[in-house]
């Protein structure tokens, strides 16, 4: 007689952790984790990205030139080879945040997307 | 008083050394970085001295930091990467309490001086390109060229790839010292409104305090995306791609 019952009142028990565990996950892993950045973090990133790849394709180019006294076409080939590169630094940055933000809905639910969806 | 925002990032000489006409003096970024190594350490031997089942608060930090990078060189650098976890360690700690040591007014901050992020830029830049050679020899040439690519597309991506591998630590570092410099520099010219508008710096005063919370913020976090991207840089190194 008792032992059913104290068996239905765990399961009632571990029914209801499991329903508290659930409310609670997604708005820890929101809040105070540094891994999802503010969106300022995030432009602040790729723009670096952008303006690094540009400035080692000037510096390349320019240093180039004067060391085979070419100048200007050093300069202007790796200027543009500097803008692909930042912007493949962008696209893999992008890709990267993007990868982690649909690991981490996976963990959380589709729930904590809405917090991030700024970003 | 403080009217010039940047005043607070001079670098003064403490103790003058000059070894064969290089200037290698003391200086106030030395000492702080001599702090930072100091209150690092002496924190974290400290605070697990005691080892206890039921942690300290102190302990309980220790344990998040080591935790925290744990799990950080675990997804991002993957198999072989525990062997560099001692250098991740030390590198977001040093960063951390260089960015966390900042905040106290008065102190110097020295990772707001590309000198020194460059320098741990091009630290990890060479290390990791050196530790890739040493694992792949030539084969490490591949991360230049995607693979299945036509062999004819080789003449425009490997310069692209080339000067993308070369702007790393340039954009690792960049990244740290904007970041600490800007959000000293706003905290110092909000600060010079407080004092400018009298009664009314009440509103600038708000403000800062917002922003002093954001920069405890920022300092975590850049240091946290310093480390992130060393382990990334790692993981093209050990796995090429």
């Amino acid at each position: 007689m008792d032992s059913p019952d104290s068996g239905s009142s765990m399961q009632d028990l571990d029914r209801r952790l499991q329903a508290a565990k659930k409310k609670h996950e997604p708005k820890r892993s929101a809040d105070d984790s540094p891994r999802d950045m503010s969106g300022v973090g995030v432009g602040l990133r790729i723009a670096v990205d952008l303006v690094a790849g540009v400035a080692v394709g000037v510096g390349i180019g320019w240093g180039l030139d004067n060391w085979l006294e070419t100048k200007p076409w050093f300069l202007l080939l790796f200027t543009i080879l500097g803008f692909c590169a930042g912007m493949l630094n962008v696209y893999r940055t992008a890709r990267q945040l993007e990868d982690k933000k649909s690991q981490a809905d996976a963990t959380t639910g589709p729930d904590g997307d809405t917090d991030n969806g700024g970003a | 008083m403080a009217a010039d925002p940047l005043h607070q990032f001079r670098i003064n000489k403490i103790a003058e050394i000059d070894v064969a006409g290089v200037d290698i003096s003391f200086t106030n970024s030395s000492l702080w970085m001599v702090i930072a190594v100091v209150v690092a350490t002496l924190f974290l031997t400290l605070t697990m001295r005691q080892r206890g089942t039921i942690p300290s608060r102190g302990q309980m930090i220790a344990e998040m930091l080591y935790g925290a990078v744990a799990n950080m060189v675990r997804d991002n650098v993957g198999s072989g990467g525990q062997a560099y976890f001692p250098f991740i360690f030390t590198l977001f700690v040093f960063v951390l309490f260089g960015n966390l040591l900042g905040m106290v007014p008065g102190s110097f901050t020295f990772t707001s001086h590309i000198a020194v992020t460059f320098g741990m830029a091009a630290i990890i830049f060479v290390a990791v390109t050196l530790i890739g050679i040493a694992k792949h020899g030539f084969k490490f040439c591949s991360l230049f060229f995607p693979h299945g690519a036509p062999l004819w597309t080789a003449v425009i991506l490997i310069p692209i790839e080339l000067v993308s591998y070369l702007s790393r630590p340039i954009s690792l570092s960049v990244r740290l010292f904007a970041n600490m410099t800007v959000g000293h520099v706003i905290l110092k010219v909000i600060g010079g409104f407080v004092v400018a508008l009298g009664v009314f710096g009440i509103v600038p005063l708000a403000g800062l305090v917002a922003i002093t919370a954001l920069e405890f913020m920022i300092a975590v976090i850049q240091a946290y995306v310093f480390a992130i991207l060393s382990c990334i840089y790692l993981h093209d190194a050990l796995h090429l791609h």
